[in-house]
Order: C-alpha cells, then structure tokens, then sequence
C-alpha cells in the first residue's frame, strides 16, 4: 500500500473532523452552562446554505461570517426561549432541526437549484499547500479551539461562573451572577460554532450545498460530547475517531477488490455504529445537575 | 360573559387546544413573514395550502391517508415522552417495519394469514429494534436521543443495503419485491391513497389510550414521566417501565412502516432512496407534540400535519411556493409550542373581557 493511500487517509480524518470537533466544543461550553441544544444538526445545515451564499456574494471571509452569525442568532433564539421563557430545550431543539429541512431544501429550490447548490470555486476557502497535499485552515482552528476552550472553562472566572450556573443555578443566583444571561451568552457562542462548522462545510471541505449536507454531523457532536464528559479536549480525540471511521468508510469503498467485497452500504454504517459502542462503553458519563432545567426562582 | 369564560376553562382540554391552535397561529404568521420576504404571496400561498389539504372530498382522503401513519409515528414519541423518555427512533424503527413487512412476503404463508402475519412481523421487528436504545440505557446509561439517533442512520443504511441486494425486485432494480395482494389494504376511495391502513392507526390510537390511562403498567409509565423519584419511592420499577415505553414505541413505528407499504398504492414496494419512509418518524414526533402526547390530539395534529402535506402540492402550482415551505412552518410551529408563556398568555386573554375593555374605553373616551 503506497503512502500516499496512507495520507489522503490522514488528511481526509483530519477534515472530517473540523465539523464534528468545532460542533461539539461549542456544545461543551452550552451544557457546561446547562442548556442541551438538540438542534445543532439543524444549525449545521442552515449555516451551510446561509454561508454559501454569503460566499457567493462576497467571499469566504463573508461566507464564514455569515456561517457564524446564523448559528448565533439560531443560538439566540434557542437560549432565549429555554432561558427567560422557559420553555422545553429539547422541543426548541426539535423544532430548529425541522425548521432547517425546510429551509434549506425550499431555498435550494429557490436558488433553481433543487437537490445540490455548487459554491464558486473562487469563493471557497484557500488551502494551506503542504508536500503531502492541501489543509483547510480550519483544521487548525479546529485543533486549536478545544484547548482555548479547556483554559476558558477551567483557568477564568467566567468559566468557574459557567460551571456554577450549570451545577448550581440557585446558589450562583444568590452568589449574584445573572443566571440566564450567562447560560444565554454560553448557549449562543456554541451555537455561532456549530453554525462555523456548517460553513466549513458548504464553502470549505465539501464546496456545495445539499438537502442532507450535515448527514447527521449534528447529533454525532452531541454523542461526541457525551464521549468527552464536557471536557473539550477530549472532543478533539472524539472528533478525530469519528473523522477516521467517515474517511475509513470513503476509502475503504475506492479500493479494488475491497470495494467488491464489503457493500459500501456497510461501511457508510462504519461511524454510526463505532458512535454507538464507543458511548455504551463509556456509558454513563456527570453531567452538570442543572442541564436541561430552566431555572426559575421559587 | 365572565360566566361563559369560567365554564370554557372548565371544559377538559380546551387549554391544550388552544395552546396548540394558538402555537400553529404564530407559527403560520411567522412562514407568512419569511413568504414575503421571498416576495411570495402568503394569502394566496395559505388559502392553497388549505383548499388543496381540505378544500375537496379529494384533499380530505389524501390528508387522511398522509396522516396513516403519522398518527403511528407519533404515538412512539408520545408513549416515551409520557414515561419521561425523548425517544427519537421511530425514523429507524419505521424503515425496519417496512423492510420486515416486505420480507414476509419471502415466506410460505397461508394467504388467509397473510395480512396479520406480514403486520405482527413487522410490529415485532420495530419493538426489537425499539429496544435497543432501552437495553443501552437500562445497562450502560446511555442518553437515548444518542442512541436513537445513531440507530436511524444505521438503519437507514440496512434499508439501503437490503433494497440493494436480498429483497431487491429481480423485475426492477430501483424498488423491492412487492407485499403479496393478500397482504395489501383495500383503497377506501378509488383514486385516492387512502385505505383501510387508517383503521389500524386509530386502532392503536385508542389502545394506546386504553393502555396509559385504563391500566396499571399505564398509570406506572406516567408516574415515572411525571416525577421519576416519587414513583421509584413509591415502589414502581423504572427499568421494566422504560422497557414498556421503548417497546410499545418500536411497535408502533414498526406498523407505520409496515402500513405506509401494505396500504398506499401504486407500488406497495419500497423505493430505492426510501422516498415514502423518509422523515415520517421526525414528522411524527411534530404530531405528538401538537397533539400534546395525548391519542386523541395525535389523531387531530396528523390530519392536520396531513393535510399541510397534501395542501403543499396544490401551494406549488397555484401559488410557486415551492413544497419544503409546510416544513419550515411545522418547525416554526414546534419552536413556539415549546415557549411555556404561551400558556399564560391565553390565559391572560381569557381574562380581557370585551364588555369591561368596551366600557373602560368609553371611560378613557370621557
């Protein structure tokens, strides 16, 4: 087997992880915090579509920014109804993910497009040339990210008050922090990260948009946060393992003889199902007492 | 007028109802927003919507036949909410009804049998499938939106594989064998997809009801949902009750697969790509929570959700709304079903009484 077989493996785990890792990070500080935002899958995939076409229009730089800003206005929307309003996470979450089906496939149509919308290639992010072939610069934010984060959390002050408005929102409410303002802001900042992660894909790794573009990416962060326990260095490793089975899938399916062999609808299973055992291995993992609860004085 | 309001909020289930009708209200006005945006013309894109979804004899069978199985899908949301679980794996559990529901029709079975046997398959394979995600989170504590989810797309790919290859049509390769006519429901009205499927939906519907409300395994399933540490103290088993729900659940997706194929004509096979299957067990869980989790206001919300769905093909040519935009709205219907102020708000309304606003106006007006 020639090397070069070997780093298209490498390179291809390593871009298959940004979605998942950048995801996942970002619910980190959310459920730190104690929102469980269900609907990242749904961020994904309307930032995927919103960021194309902010690319289109004028630039990557755009296009990321504009990935951005949708996941942090759909955080918004989230944080505030299961914050100040009260109201269930998990069928907010719910609702943002069906919400995002429709939209994309309607404004996929609208684009005259219906099925797949290709990004410019002059509005796709510039690759970092190496010798063995082309990274996406957000492979390093993705790498780099999950250790920000770990300071952030453990080593400030604004991640000791995140910690306590997720363990303990009462005491914290009494220490004087402003519960729902901070779960909000935490809840927000992940989702404009899962909303990144979508970008990443239309404008950056993948370079179109489809109906089922985040192919489930959104729900294997949330696994992938399960596998971490809230430590988002190990989101990094959870990102890379699942980064290795997609691309494991997409290689194993180009080469002759194994491609005969084993039906790729098998494979395609690969990541789900090593998702799965991985989870039920760790099985059951602290979460902060809070998460999922809105708060509310009594 | 007071009085009239005291005996309306007496009345069992007004308020969910109106809870729901009001989230739809806000939900349709905020799809009318994004029309606009998009330079579309909302009136004319609802009045479609309705008039193609209940506007005719038509409509109203398509509506009901969309609704089949939805009111199934939905169910397994419910019966799993009621018991305190977010069980999300009716998608799954649909497509391995549906596989199993063709698969009978590999075996030697008597043709008298046929229809019973090919649904009993089928409930079973959903349940075992159903009882997965309980097993991982009975033994290892795994969530089971985690587990659930993992076990669609894994199923999903079985789906794709099985079309592909062992239930494969050796007539026609973008489709499976075909259920055997024994095992196919008859077409209520001719022309229509509606069929006699929509009799084992209700069916289940009521025994659901029976089932949480008239029973004891019942009763134990709501307790657990409703405070899980009074009913462990009060002796109620969580574990065996949680197997209940997933199990129950898997049943029912699993005649929703089997159904959807057994009653809507023309193919009564499963097309590659699964078009037919596809997103029923997510749109189900949008009927539960319409319908409050509870039977009765499932069998409401799926016509409706049913209805939208038919409708959304008359938007299409009449108003060039393009189909996807009836999800975008049932999402918007969800997110603000989720806002609990909604609740005090109709109560706040209840208690604007327009003679006293009439009259405390004229008070201003002096």
């Amino acid at each position: 087997m020639s090397s070069a077989y070997l780093w298209g493996l490498l390179f291809f785990s390593l871009h298959a992880m940004v979605p998942i890792t950048l995801a996942a990070v970002g619910e980190v500080i959310g459920e730190t915090a104690g929102l469980f935002n269900i609907g990242l899958e749904g961020i994904m995939l309307t930032a995927a579509l919103t960021g194309a076409l902010g690319a289109t229009q004028g630039g990557w730089p755009l296009g990321l920014l504009v990935g951005l800003a949708t996941g942090l206005l759909i955080g918004l929307i989230f944080g505030l109804i299961s914050t100040y309003a009260k109201g269930d996470q998990l069928i907010v979450g719910i609702g943002v993910n069906l919400f995002a089906l429709g939209f994309v496939a309607f404004g996929l149509t609208l684009l005259g497009s219906p099925g797949f919308y290709i990004v410019p290639a002059a509005s796709r992010l510039p690759k970092i040339h190496t010798a063995v072939g082309n990274l996406s610069p957000l492979v390093l934010v993705a790498v780099i990210l999950p250790f920000l984060v770990y300071w952030l959390l453990n080593y400030t002050q604004l991640g000791l008050k995140l910690k306590a408005v997720g363990e303990q929102p009462a005491a914290a409410d009494v220490a004087g922090l402003r519960v729902n303002a901070l779960r909000l802001g935490a809840t927000a900042c992940g989702a404009a990260l899962a909303g990144l992660a979508g970008a990443y894909l239309s404008i950056d790794w993948l370079g179109s948009v489809t109906k089922e573009i985040s192919a489930g990416r959104g729900f294997i962060a949330l696994a992938t946060v399960v596998f971490a326990g809230l430590n988002p260095l190990l989101t990094l490793l959870g990102g890379i393992i699942f980064g290795f089975f997609d691309s494991l899938a997409t290689w194993v399916a180009n080469i002759p003889g194994v491609k005969e062999a084993v039906p790729w609808q098998m494979i395609s299973m690969l990541p789900y199902v090593v998702t799965l055992l991985v989870v039920a291995v760790i099985g059951r993992v602290h979460f902060p007492s809070a998460l999922g609860k809105p708060y509310s004085r009594e | 007028m007071a009085r009239l309001s005291a005996k309306l909020a007496a009345i069992p289930g007004l308020r969910p109802v109106g809870e729901s009708s009001l989230a739809g209200l806000i939900g349709m006005i905020l799809g009318a927003l994004l029309l606009l945006l998009y330079k579309f013309n909302p009136l004319l894109a609802y009045e479609s919507l309705f008039a193609g979804g209940f506007g005719s004899l038509y409509g109203w069978a398509e509506s009901l036949a969309n609704a089949t199985p939805l009111i199934l899908t939905a169910l397994t949301f419910a019966v799993g909410l009621r018991g305190g679980l977010f069980n999300i794996g009716a998608e799954g559990q649909v497509y391995v009804g549906a596989l199993a529901a063709v698969a009978t029709g590999l075996l030697p079975v008597p043709a008298a049998l046929r229809l019973i046997v090919t649904l009993v398959l089928a409930l079973a394979a959903g349940a075992l499938w159903g009882l997965v995600p309980a097993l991982l989170k009975m033994t290892r504590g795994v969530h089971e939106v985690i587990s659930t989810i993992m076990l669609n797309w894994i199923a999903y790919f079985f789906a794709f594989y099985l079309i592909a290859h062992t239930l494969s049509s050796p007539l026609n390769g973008s489709r499976t064998i075909r259920i055997p006519p024994a095992a196919r429901f008859g077409v209520i009205l001719p022309g229509t997809d509606l069929n006699y499927g929509i009799l084992v939906s209700i069916l289940l519907a009521l025994l659901f009801y029976f089932l949480l409300w008239r029973t004891t395994v019942g009763f134990e399933l709501r307790a657990v949902g409703y405070n899980p540490r009074a009913a462990h103290y009060a002796g109620m088993d969580e574990h065996s009750i949680g197997h209940w729900a997933f199990l129950l659940g898997g049943v029912s997706a699993g005649l929703a697969g089997a159904v959807q194929l057994m009653g809507r004509p023309p193919s009564y096979a499963i097309l590659s790509g699964i078009p037919q299957l596809l997103n029923l067990g997510f749109d189900g869980i949008g009927v539960a929570m319409i319908g409050r989790n509870h039977p009765l206001g499932i069998l409401l919300a799926a016509v409706f959700f049913g209805g939208l769905e038919a409708g959304g093909r008359t938007m299409e040519l009449v108003a060039g709304v393009p189909l996807e935009m009836v999800r975008v709205v049932e999402g918007l219907i969800l997110i603000a079903l989720a806002v609990p102020e909604l609740g005090r708000f109709l109560t706040y309304l209840r208690h604007l009484n327009p003679l006293e606003l009439l009259s405390r106006q004229r008070r201003r007006a002096d």
